[in-house]
C-alpha cells in the first residue's frame, strides 16, 4: 500500500510534467502539421535558463522570465525559419526542427558544459510536503503537479473563453476560412508556437531541479513526448492529458518492479536452465525493461489503433 | 536516345574509374582509411534514400537495418572462422544483406502500414526498441565491449588475405558499384515506379489498382537488405560491432542529415551525401572542435534556401550550363562567394573563441584562426569579428537579393524558349 500510494504520486507528478510538454507539442501539430521535434529542446532551454537566472535573481522571478525568454525564441524561430520552410512541405518542415534540436544542443553544451549543473530547489521547496505511512513526499513533486494543474486550467480558459483561443481553434480545423475571415493565421501560428515552447519551458523550469539538469534531458523526455502523443492520438489536448498520466504512471511502476518472467515461469513451475540461450531474455526484471515499455506500447498503438487513444486523424 | 544511352555508359564509366583510381590518387593511410567509409556508406545512404528519396518514407531508424547487417556479418564471420568453413570474406556482405530483409519483412510490415509521419513515428519507435533491447542482452550482441572480428581469416586466396586497407577498399569499393547499379536498376523496375507513383499520390495509386502498403513493404524490404550490406561492410571495415553506437538513434539522424544534405531527388544525391559525411565526421571534426555547431548551421541553412540538397544545386547549374546562360552568373557568383567569406571569416573566429574559452581552460586565451593570433581575452578579436560578421551577413543579404532576382530572370527565360519550342512543335 505504502508503495502503490506513493508510486502513484510519484507517477501523476511526472505524468502532470509531461501533459505540459506534449500538450503544447499537440497543440502544434494539430494546427500547423508540424511535428517539433526541438519541443524538448526548449524544455531544456528552460531548465538551463532559470538554472543561469536562479543564480542572480533567484529561482521565483525566473520562473516566469526563463519560460517567457524561451517563448520568444520559439516565435523567432517560427518566424524567420520554420515559415520559410512551411511551403516546401512536411518532411522540410520536421527536417529543420530536428537540425534546430541538433544546434541548441550544441549550444547548450558550449555555454554550459557537458555535465549535470547544479540546478538546486529553492528554499521553500526543499523538504517533504507530508508523510505517507513512512514515506515522505517532496514539495518539488507536488509543486510540479501544482504548476501544471494551473497550467491545464489556463490554457482551458484560454482556448475556450478568450477571442484569441477561439480564433485558435477554429484555425485548428479550418486555417483557411479563418484567413478568409481576415485573421492575421500566420501570427496566431507564431503565438501558437512561442506559446507551446514557454510552456514547454515551464516544464523544464520545474522538472530541472527536482529530476536533473544535463543535456542529455532533451532526448530523454523528447521522444518520450512523441510517444505520449502518438498514444494520446495527435492533435487531441484530452488524449495526450490521458496518455500523460497512464504513461508517468506505468513507467514509475515499471522501474519498482523487480520481477520477471523467469520468475513467473517459476511461480507456475517451470525451471529455466542456466545454458539456456534465452536465460538473459528471460531473466530481465521489469524494472530493466522500463525504459522500452512506453515504445513497445506506442509501436503496440500504432499497430491497432492508428489515430491513437482520443485522436481523429488517421495521420 | 543513342546518345542518351552513350551519356549512361559515361556516368557509369566514370563511376566505376573514379572508385579504382581514389586510392592512387590518394594514397595515405588516412585517405585510403576515408574513402573505404565512404564505399560503405554510399550504399548505406543509397538505400535510406530508397526509402526517403524514391518512396517518402521518413525513417528515423535505419540503423536498426544496418546495424543488424553489421551484427549478422560478425556473427557469421565469428562462426565460419571457429568452425574453419571455407566461405570467404568476399561473400559475407551478403549473409548482413539477408539479415537487413529478414529483420525488415516483419518491422516493415508494421512500419509501412501508413505513410507520412505515422511511418516516421513507427521507425522512430522501433529504432528506440531495437537498440534498448540490444544493450540489455549483452551475451547475444557484446554489451559495452562490442564484438570484434578478424577479417583476415582463413587462407588467402592469390595473396589477398584483406589484411591492408587498400584490398579492402577494392572489396567495398566492388560491392559499393554493384549495389549501386542495383539500387539504380531498382528505380527502373516497375515496383521502383510505383514507389514513385505510391509517394506522390497514393490515393490515385490506389484507385488505380495498386496496394499501396504492399508497394511500400516490399520497396522496404529491398531497402533493408542494400541496408544489411552496408552495415555489414562497415564492420568489416572496422572490425567490431557495438550494439549501442552501430543501433543507435544518432546514427539514424545522421543518416538521414546527411542523405538530405547530399540531395533526396536525385538518385546519385546520396553519394555526395556519403563523402560528405565521411569528409565532416574525420577531416571537420579534426580541424575544429565546434564542427557540430558548423554543420547543423549548413543543415538548416540548406533546408531553408535549398531543400532539393547539394544535387539539386548540381542540376540547376548544369540546366542553366546547357541553355548557355551560366557564364552570365559569373559576376553574381563571385559577389555571392565573397560576402559568403565576410560572413565566415566574421562568424567563425567568434564560434571558435567560445568554443576555446569553454573547452581549453588550461591552454592559455590565444587561438590561431588562418595562422592569425587572436587573443579571447581581449576586446579586440571580438569586436572586430562581430563587425566583420555584421558586414558580411549584410553583403550576402544583398548580393543573395541580386543572385535570385538574376536567377529567376533567367529560370523564365528558359521556361518561355521551352514553351515556344513546344508550341513550334
Amino acid at each position: 500500500m505504502e508503495f502503490f500510494s506513493i508510486s502513484l504520486l510519484n507517477g501523476l507528478s511526472y505524468g502532470l510534467m509531461l501533459f505540459m510538454l506534449s500538450s503544447g507539442l499537440t497543440l502544434i501539430f494539430s494546427m500547423m502539421g508540424v511535428l517539433n521535434f526541438a519541443h524538448a529542446s526548449f524544455y531544456m532551454l528552460g531548465a538551463y535558463f532559470a538554472y543561469a537566472l536562479s543564480t542572480s535573481i533567484g529561482y521565483w522571478p525566473a520562473l516566469f522570465i526563463a519560460p517567457l525568454a524561451a517563448g520568444l525564441l520559439g516565435a523567432l524561430f517560427e518566424q524567420v525559419c520554420l515559415r520559410r520552410v512551411h511551403r516546401f512541405g512536411n518532411v522540410p518542415e520536421l527536417l529543420i526542427t530536428f537540425g534546430l534540436s541538433y544546434l541548441v544542443l550544441e549550444v547548450v553544451q558550449l555555454v554550459w558544459g557537458r555535465n549535470v549543473v547544479p540546478y538546486g530547489l529553492p528554499e521553500q521547496l526543499q523538504g517533504p510536503l507530508f508523510t505517507l505511512y513512512g514515506t515522505q513526499f517532496p514539495k518539488s513533486r507536488a509543486f510540479i503537479m501544482l504548476v501544471a494543474v494551473l497550467m491545464l486550467g489556463g490554457i482551458w480558459l484560454v482556448l475556450t473563453r478568450t477571442r484569441i483561443g477561439l480564433i485558435i481553434q477554429a484555425a485548428l480545423t479550418h486555417p483557411d476560412t479563418v484567413q478568409a475571415l481576415g485573421h492575421n493565421v500566420p501570427r496566431v501560428f507564431m503565438l501558437v508556437f512561442g506559446g507551446g515552447a514557454a510552456l514547454a519551458a515551464l516544464a523544464g523550469v520545474v522538472a530541472g531541479n527536482t529530476y536533473v539538469t544535463e543535456p542529455a534531458m532533451a532526448y530523454a523526455v523528447g521522444s518520450i513526448i512523441f510517444v505520449v502523443v502518438v498514444v494520446g492520438g495527435m492533435g487531441s489536448l484530452a488524449g495526450a492529458f490521458l496518455a500523460s498520466l497512464l504513461i508517468g504512471v506505468v513507467q514509475t511502476f515499471a522501474v519498482a518492479i523487480d520481477t520477471s518472467l523467469a520468475d513467473l515461469l517459476r511461480v507456475i513451475g517451470v525451471q529455466v536452465a542456466s545454458g539456456n540461450p534465452l536465460e538473459q531474455a528471460l531473466r530481465l526484471t521489469v524494472s530493466q525493461i522500463a525504459p522500452m515499455l512506453p515504445y513497445l506500447f506506442m509501436v503496440l498503438i500504432l499497430i491497432f489503433r492508428p489515430r491513437g487513444l482520443m485522436g481523429t486523424r488517421e495521420d | 536516345m543513342v546518345s542518351s544511352s552513350r551519356r549512361k555508359w559515361l556516368a557509369w564509366g566514370g563511376y566505376a574509374a573514379v572508385l579504382i583510381a581514389a586510392p592512387l590518387v590518394f594514397r595515405s593511410s588516412l585517405a585510403v582509411n576515408m574513402l573505404s567509409q565512404m564505399g560503405f556508406l554510399i550504399v548505406i545512404c543509397l538505400s535510406y534514400n530508397l526509402l526517403l528519396g524514391q518512396g517518402g518514407m521518413l525513417s528515423f531508424g535505419h540503423a536498426v537495418y544496418t546495424g543488424l547487417g553489421g551484427y549478422a556479418a560478425v556473427a557469421a564471420i565469428s562462426y565460419v572462422d571457429a568452425h574453419g568453413i571455407a566461405v570467404p570474406l568476399v561473400l559475407m556482405p551478403l549473409a548482413g544483406g539477408l539479415m537487413g530483409a529478414l529483420i525488415a519483412v516483419p518491422l516493415g510490415y508494421v512500419s509501412t502500414r501508413k505513410a507520412g509521419l505515422t511511418f516516421a513515428m513507427i521507425s522512430l519507435g522501433i529504432g528506440e526498441l531495437v537498440v534498448a533491447f540490444a544493450i540489455m542482452l549483452p551475451d547475444l550482441f557484446g554489451g559495452d565491449g562490442g564484438i570484434s572480428i578478424n577479417r583476415t581469416y582463413g587462407k588467402p586466396l592469390a595473396g589477398i588475405s584483406f589484411g591492408p586497407q587498400l584490398q579492402l577498399y577494392y572489396l567495398i569499393a566492388a560491392w559499393c558499384f554493384v549495389c549501386t547499379a542495383l539500387m539504380y536498376a531498382f528505380t527502373a523496375t516497375p515496383l521502383g515506379r510505383m514507389l514513385n507513383a505510391v509517394r506522390d499520390n497514393p490515393e490515385r495509386a490506389q484507385f488505380v489498382g495498386y496496394n499501396t502498403q504492399l508497394v511500400r513493404w516490399y520497396s522496404f524490404i529491398i531497402a533493408g537488405f542494400f541496408a544489411g550490406i552496408g552495415g555489414a561492410l562497415g564492420t568489416i571495415n572496422f572490425e567490431i560491432f557495438n550494439a549501442a553506437d552501430s543501433l543507435s538513434g544518432l546514427r539514424s539522424g545522421a543518416y538521414l542529415l546527411f542523405t538530405f544534405l547530399g540531395g533526396v531527388t536525385f538518385f546519385f544525391g546520396p553519394i555526395i551525401g556519403a563523402v560528405l559525411m565521411v569528409l565532416a565526421m574525420v577531416l571537420l571534426s579534426e580541424l575544429t572542435a565546434a564542427w557540430l555547431l558548423y554543420l547543423g548551421l549548413v543543415f538548416v541553412l540548406m533546408i531553408m534556401y535549398a531543400p532539393g540538397g547539394i544535387a539539386s544545386l548540381v542540376m540547376m547549374n548544369v540546366q542553366m550550363a546547357r541553355t548557355g546562360r551560366l557564364g552570365r552568373f559569373a559576376g553574381p557568383y563571385g559577389a555571392l562567394a565573397l560576402a559568403c567569406a565576410l560572413l565566415f571569416l566574421g562568424v567563425a573566429p567568434l564560434i571558435e573563441m567560445v568554443y576555446h574559452l569553454q573547452l581549453n581552460v588550461g591552454a592559455g586565451s590565444t587561438i590561431t584562426f588562418f595562422g592569425m593570433p587572436l587573443d579571447a581575452a581581449t576586446a579586440g578579436p571580438w569586436v572586430g569579428s562581430a563587425v566583420v560578421a555584421l558586414l558580411g551577413a549584410l553583403a550576402v543579404h544583398r548580393a543573395g537579393r541580386r543572385f535570385a532576382l538574376a536567377w529567376g530572370r533567367a529560370q523564365e527565360e528558359i521556361q518561355a524558349e521551352l514553351q515556344r519550342a513546344g508550341a513550334a512543335a
